[in-house]
């Protein structure tokens, strides 16, 4: 049996990863990397936060990006186990670089 | 140090998609770093966040009550300080827990001059518990205590609670309007309230797609326009100083202000009387005629 602790502490910093939102999700955000500049806008404004900026090197060059030289900048990725799919990064990318579509399960 | 790669409010909370609070609190985070002690009025904030045994934060957070942040905040700044600790103390509330509940504590945690960031996440109702209308709720707003029929066809009748001017009255060191959808602005003044040694109260706007009536992917384009037709102004006022307060934000030009009615239900009953959105274009302009100069580019 699970013990309440004294005043309700919780102990383990973050634990609320151990919650998948991302099942809330009715239309899901998918980025075109063909499209997407790199300018984090998604990232800035995400408020799960689900939106990943991922800085090693090898991601970068290997991930597609409208010109060669923005493959020196960090690339974003959704984390599809908690986005809760409320489309403020397809609403604010400033390249329309993410399309929004009725997730299937 | 630079934290803003690292992530102190963790995903998996329970707050609503397209709630702009953890835009707020996230960056707030990133920008005061690991050497910080959280201090939560009860709220959506602290509510969803932290449904025992499950928290999103990953710095030292207390939540005691509705009305006590600002007291609870002044204790754990003196601990700190009799301790000899250089911490980062802030409180987060909303807009009821700041400007109705938690006021008196605010104003006492002013006054004594504590050195704690105070963040007011105003999303202009109490909507945590049912979108009731709090002083924060601006006029002609509908809330489900402010409701919008044959005998009231206006919906909220008083005007919004001017907070952070009221706060500065208190001679605080550092009081801001802020809005995330303003980005570099809204860095700034956290950035500055975080180097202010005294009481600093930051005054940010957090739309609620629940409460606004508004589809959740619209958050950051609503409150954009709220700073765009000059609804909601963002100024700095250092000391209580508020003749010298200073306008940071200007758009190049002002929006109408039905631009940002149209895109919320909150408001869609005044689109019917244009005598409605013209008394509210009105007090826009009136606040721009008294308090434009004091913009500085």
């Amino acid at each position: 049996m699970e013990v309440i602790t004294r005043g309700g502490v919780i102990t383990e910093p973050g634990n609320s990863v151990e919650n998948k939102t991302g099942s809330w999700r009715v239309f899901k955000p998918v980025i075109n990397y063909e499209k997407c500049i790199r300018c984090l806008i998604c990232w800035r404004y995400c408020p799960e936060p689900s939106i990943l900026k991922i800085d090693d090197e090898e991601t970068k060059m290997n991930t597609p990006a409208p010109k060669e030289a923005m493959k020196r900048l960090p690339v974003v990725k959704i984390d599809y186990d908690y986005c809760k799919g409320c489309g403020i990064c397809y609403n604010e990318c400033p390249v329309h670089a993410i399309d929004f579509v009725r997730e299937e399960r | 140090m630079n934290y803003e790669n690292q992530e102190f409010f963790a995903p998996g909370h329970g707050m609503c998609a397209g709630c702009a609070a953890p835009i707020v609190v996230k960056w707030v985070l990133k920008l005061a770093g690991p050497n910080t002690i959280v201090v939560n009025a009860t709220g959506c904030l602290e509510v969803a966040t932290t449904p025992y045994p499950r928290t999103a934060w990953r710095v030292p957070w207390i939540h005691v009550a509705f009305e006590n942040a600002a007291a609870v905040a002044s204790g754990v700044e003196a601990a700190a300080r009799a301790k000899g600790e250089k911490l980062n103390i802030i409180a987060f509330g909303g807009d009821g827990g700041t400007a109705d509940i938690g006021f008196q504590a605010l104003s006492g945690m002013v006054e004594r001059g504590h050195n704690v960031l105070y963040v007011l996440y105003d999303n202009e109702a109490y909507m945590n518990t049912g979108i009731q209308r709090s002083s924060a709720t601006p006029w002609g707003a509908w809330t489900t205590t402010s409701k919008v029929g044959r005998a009231n066809p206006i919906g909220e009748l008083r005007p919004k609670k001017p907070i952070a001017r009221i706060i500065a009255a208190h001679n605080a060191s550092y009081v801001a309007t802020a809005n995330p959808a303003i980005f570099n602005d809204f860095k700034k003044k956290v950035e500055k309230a975080l180097q202010t040694e005294g009481a600093k109260f930051l005054h940010v706007l957090s739309s609620c797609t629940t409460g606004w009536r508004h589809d959740p992917s619209k958050t950051v384009e609503i409150m954009r326009l709220a700073t765009d037709t000059g609804i909601f102004p963002l100024y700095e006022i250092e000391n209580g100083d508020i003749e010298n307060m200073r306008i940071t934000y200007k758009p190049k030009e002002f929006k109408p202000v039905e631009e940002y009615l149209k895109m919320q239900g909150r408001f869609r009953h005044l689109l019917k009387n244009p005598e409605y959105v013209k008394k509210l274009q009105e007090d826009v302009n009136a606040w721009w005629e008294k308090y434009g100069h004091h913009y500085k580019k």
